[in-house]
């Protein structure tokens, strides 16, 4: 599990268009970078961050070595009904870190 | 004539007197937004991480919560650091404080320094203070610290033979390929550093500094880096604190 900060409204009309914003805490090493020793530092990266809204996936990215450390998103979500938006992050070992908000509509 | 010998012997001052500008000044927009979204900011990670800390129970079961109550009551506390310490003898910077509270008080071992843990804690602290001046204390037992930090900054040092004078002092504002070299102010450390990805402390970027002219790199946390970083502080007296701030 990696250190993450996600921001979802705690109340939204019915409709409305709400901004969601994760963060991960997270190194992306690209694999093209070395110690001071010289040795390359492997490529250490999440590959998939997953969004879901009342259990139906919204979001889906997958992401590639280019990306900057700390990847972070912000989308837009159409509130429909009162329920959990969770979110999830898988890296290339298979490590699955998740994290979650409710959503109240209003 | 007395009047042109005293603007004469004002001259040199003119440089070391001047205004001192916060480093936010010298970042592109973007960066300047990135810093100043406290959901974006990525140093916020870290604070998150001190956060955690705070009311983690040590080892005696006490919790850095338990003494010094929510970190709230931290406000204005970090404007002060570097300190001169009595018991130790020394100046002490922020960091060896948070140690020294944890191995004396809590029996716990000392974060590493550069570690996320003391990271973490110390931008939480300086958080506090954010939109403060800095206002470190130079006079009485501080004195000497602040002369020897002073002359190491005026120190010519490595292979391309520069001072921190001749870079953050004389060419301040000028370009070094294709950035502008900036004060070297300290006023928002700890720092998220783009070109680290990373969060560094006053004692990573002097080293970083050191590596840059290649010269041998201080050692972060060692007594001649504290002082220097007392130096820099009182050198940017009144700056507004600005942790975590973020820098190319």
């Amino acid at each position: 599990m990696f250190n993450t900060r996600i921001k979802v409204p705690q109340t939204a009309a019915k409709g409305e268009s709400v901004e969601i914003r994760a963060m991960i805490m997270h190194p992306m090493d690209n694999g093209f970078t070395y110690t001071t020793s010289g040795e390359v530092i492997p490529v250490n990266i999440i590959t998939d961050f997953t969004c879901t809204y009342m259990d139906e996936e919204v979001l889906h990215i997958t992401l590639e070595p280019g990306l900057s450390a700390n990847p972070y998103f912000s989308f837009r979500l159409r509130a429909g009904a009162t329920g959990p938006v969770s979110f999830k992050w898988v890296d290339q070992f298979g490590t699955v870190t998740t994290a979650e908000a409710v959503l109240t509509v209003t | 004539m007395k009047g042109l010998l005293l603007a004469l012997a004002l001259l040199p001052g003119a440089a070391a007197a001047e205004e001192p500008v916060s480093g936010y000044a010298y970042m592109a927009p973007e960066t300047r937004t990135l810093q100043d979204d406290d959901f974006e900011n990525p140093g916020m990670l870290w604070v998150d991480i001190g956060q955690r800390l705070w009311a983690a129970p040590a080892a005696t079961g006490g919790s850095c919560a338990d003494c010094h109550g929510d970190v709230a009551g931290m406000h204005g506390v970090g404007t002060a650091y570097p300190k001169w310490n009595p018991a130790e003898g020394r100046i002490v910077s922020l960091e060896q404080q948070i140690n020294l509270c944890r191995t004396t008080r809590q029996g716990e071992s000392a974060f590493p320094y550069s570690s996320d843990d003391l990271n973490g804690i110390t931008a939480l602290v300086m958080l506090q203070s954010r939109g403060l001046p800095m206002d470190v204390a130079i006079d009485g037992p501080a004195a000497p610290a602040y002369a020897r930090g002073k002359a190491y900054y005026e120190t010519r040092r490595g292979q391309l033979n520069l001072s921190c004078v001749n870079c953050h002092v004389d060419s301040a504002g000028l370009r070094l390929k294709g950035e502008v070299v900036s004060q070297g102010q300290v006023n928002g450390f700890p720092i998220y550093r783009q070109l680290w990805q990373d969060i560094g402390s006053v004692g990573r970027m002097i080293a970083w500094c050191n590596d840059s002219v290649r010269a041998e790199p201080l050692a972060e946390g060692s007594q001649m880096a504290v002082e220097l970083e007392l130096y820099l502080r009182a050198r940017g007296k009144g700056l507004l604190i600005e942790t975590p701030a973020v820098r190319r």
